[in-house]
């Protein structure tokens, strides 16, 4: 044996079924830790409330006399909104920080001790929080949306299991974007930078700001095929309202697991190469 | 006044410190200006993404729009250039650090807003400015001297209009702590809520918005006023002319917010 950390493989050979138990504790931890914030998460649906009226009013408006736009009609352009809302918290697609942190800190040692690679724990424990966002947080803008504007059921029952599908592939790559982003952190310290940009791409290149059909087609179609971005939330709202065919649907999904392979592999390339500088101040 | 002389070095030195500390790390700091630019940028770009897909938006051709988004957004960039540093209050108050900030001897909302001057939003004021500029100048006004007043006026106002909202929403942590992100919903959703003709909007929503917060005087009414376009929603021409006043009550209702929050503040002892 060489160098001993947590990215090379154990000496005795690995179990699938203490994998799984282990990775299962780690995500209830994560769903417990954040079922504790009750008053921030309520304070989260007040946000997401006022910004799903903002842009449901306004995307809306484009609609104008024909009442649809972009392949959307207004009802499913209020749950696209309203989704939306709920979702962003789900994937939590901005705010955090806590990798770049324990990097600053050299707190990040004690995750590099631990037996369990880096890049599966902070995932397992992001799928647990991921968990709780979806019950707090996806559930009442779901409610509260149709309320106030008339939204848009699925007709097949197999967009339900397919969104569920979708929506899970869009929280691991969503995960693995922001790995990346505070991985940046063994190089920079500072991670300002990195985290602005990100911050802004990721809202406008996800279809938040507005949906990317909203663009001219060859532009929404490269983003599409050739950024990870649309899968973290435009293309689980697209299976949602039914926006284009099921078969359309699930090569969507098929694109999403393509991204979230790709991404975790790379987190675990560039954890292994941080590894290498990685020096830990104080004692 | 010695003291007062004394305190403003102290104000000088604090922010002369905050100002080296973040030009040393150089690249991020060009990273964030461009990042901060980029914002707004990107607000302006979804108003015209959302003109490509239609020709109006609640009765408003685009050129009307930008008069509207341009006095939005610069007064939001320079409001939160120059206080929007207070929505950090929060997490001051939830670690304890809002004691030590009120143990030393000058003003806590001062040493606050120059406790992280965040001179990298200096890009997306005057980006916002640009955009107000540009907007005025194509949108074919019928320049009379009230009007070339008006748009003198306005941009400031809407400045204390959105710093106020930025200091009143702050002081919610002093009694919820937890408050988190409840305060953007104000901020952040003001910006948004007033980017675009409040007749996009509807119901007691927009009647919430627009005149129980004062939202419509930001950057509506004055952006009617300068067209010389009749409200829609049947108010008087005049309305326009009140921003200036309307800023200067928010301002009133700020300062009152802060007096009170700041007397109830108990910390949180950790």
């Amino acid at each position: 044996m060489g160098s001993v950390t947590a990215t090379v493989a154990p000496p005795t050979d690995a179990h699938v079924t203490p994998w799984f138990r282990t990775f299962g504790a780690i995500v209830a931890a994560g769903f417990r830790r954040h079922a504790t914030y009750r008053q921030a998460a309520v304070a989260g649906v007040v946000t997401n409330t006022v910004f799903g009226f903002l842009r449901c009013y306004i995307f809306l408006a484009a609609t104008g006399a024909a009442g649809t736009v972009a392949g959307y009609d207004r009802a499913q352009l209020a749950t696209f909104v309203w989704a939306g809302q709920g979702l962003l918290a789900v994937i939590a697609i901005w705010g955090w920080t806590e990798l770049a942190d324990r990097i600053r800190t050299g707190e990040v040692a004690a995750d590099l001790l631990r037996p369990v690679h880096p890049v599966t724990s902070y995932l397992a424990a992001d799928v647990g929080r991921a968990g709780f966002a979806a019950l707090a947080r996806l559930v009442p803008p779901l409610v509260i949306g149709p309320f106030f504007f008339a939204v848009y059921l699925p007709r097949q029952w197999a967009t339900v299991p397919l969104f569920v599908l979708s929506v899970l592939l869009a929280v691991v790559i969503c995960f693995g974007c922001r790995y990346l982003v505070n991985a940046t952190a063994y190089w920079l310290q500072d991670v300002r930078g990195p985290m602005i940009l990100w911050t802004l791409g990721s809202g406008v290149l996800a279809g938040l700001y507005f949906p990317l059909g909203f663009l001219p087609g060859w532009l929404e179609s490269t983003l599409r095929y050739g950024t990870p971005f649309p899968s973290i939330l435009q293309v689980p709202l697209d299976v949602l309202v039914e926006r284009e065919p099921m078969s359309t649907g699930l090569g969507l999904v098929g694109i999403q697991c393509g991204w979230a392979v790709l991404l975790l592999a790379l987190c675990r390339l560039v954890q292994r190469r941080a590894e290498r500088r990685l020096v830990v101040q104080g004692g | 006044m010695a003291e007062g002389g004394s305190a403003l070095r102290a104000y000088r030195s604090l922010l002369g410190a905050q100002a080296r500390a973040q030009a040393s790390y150089r690249t991020s700091f060009v990273v964030d200006l461009v990042g901060n630019v980029g914002a707004t940028v990107f607000d302006v770009v979804t108003v015209l993404v959302i003109f490509g897909v239609t020709r109006e938006l609640g009765g408003f051709t685009l050129r009307e729009t930008l008069v509207v988004v341009g006095l939005s957004s610069s007064g939001f960039a320079t409001a939160d250039l120059l206080v929007g540093n207070i929505e950090r209050l929060p997490r001051y108050v939830r670690t304890g650090l809002f004691d030590a900030v009120l143990v030393r001897p000058l003003a806590a909302l001062p040493q606050l807003l120059l406790m992280d001057v965040p001179l990298r939003k200096l890009s997306r004021a005057v980006f916002g400015l640009a955009v107000l500029l540009y907007a005025l100048a194509s949108a074919g006004i019928d320049w009379t001297p009230g009007r070339v007043a008006l748009a003198v006026v306005v941009p400031p106002a809407a400045v204390v209009f959105f710093a106020s909202v930025f200091v009143t929403t702050a002081t919610v942590s002093f009694y919820w702590v937890d408050s988190g992100e409840l305060a953007n919903s104000v901020t952040y959703g003001g910006r948004d809520f007033t980017s675009y003709p409040i007749t996009v909007y509807g119901g007691w929503f927009r009647a919430l918005f627009a005149y129980g917060m004062g939202f419509a005087f930001v950057s509506y009414h004055p952006a009617l006023a300068l067209l010389g376009r009749a409200d829609p929603l049947g108010l008087p021409p005049w309305v326009g002319w009140v921003s200036p006043g309307v800023a200067l009550v928010a301002a009133s209702v700020a300062a009152l917010a802060w007096r009170v929050g700041i007397r109830h503040y108990r910390s949180t002892g950790s």
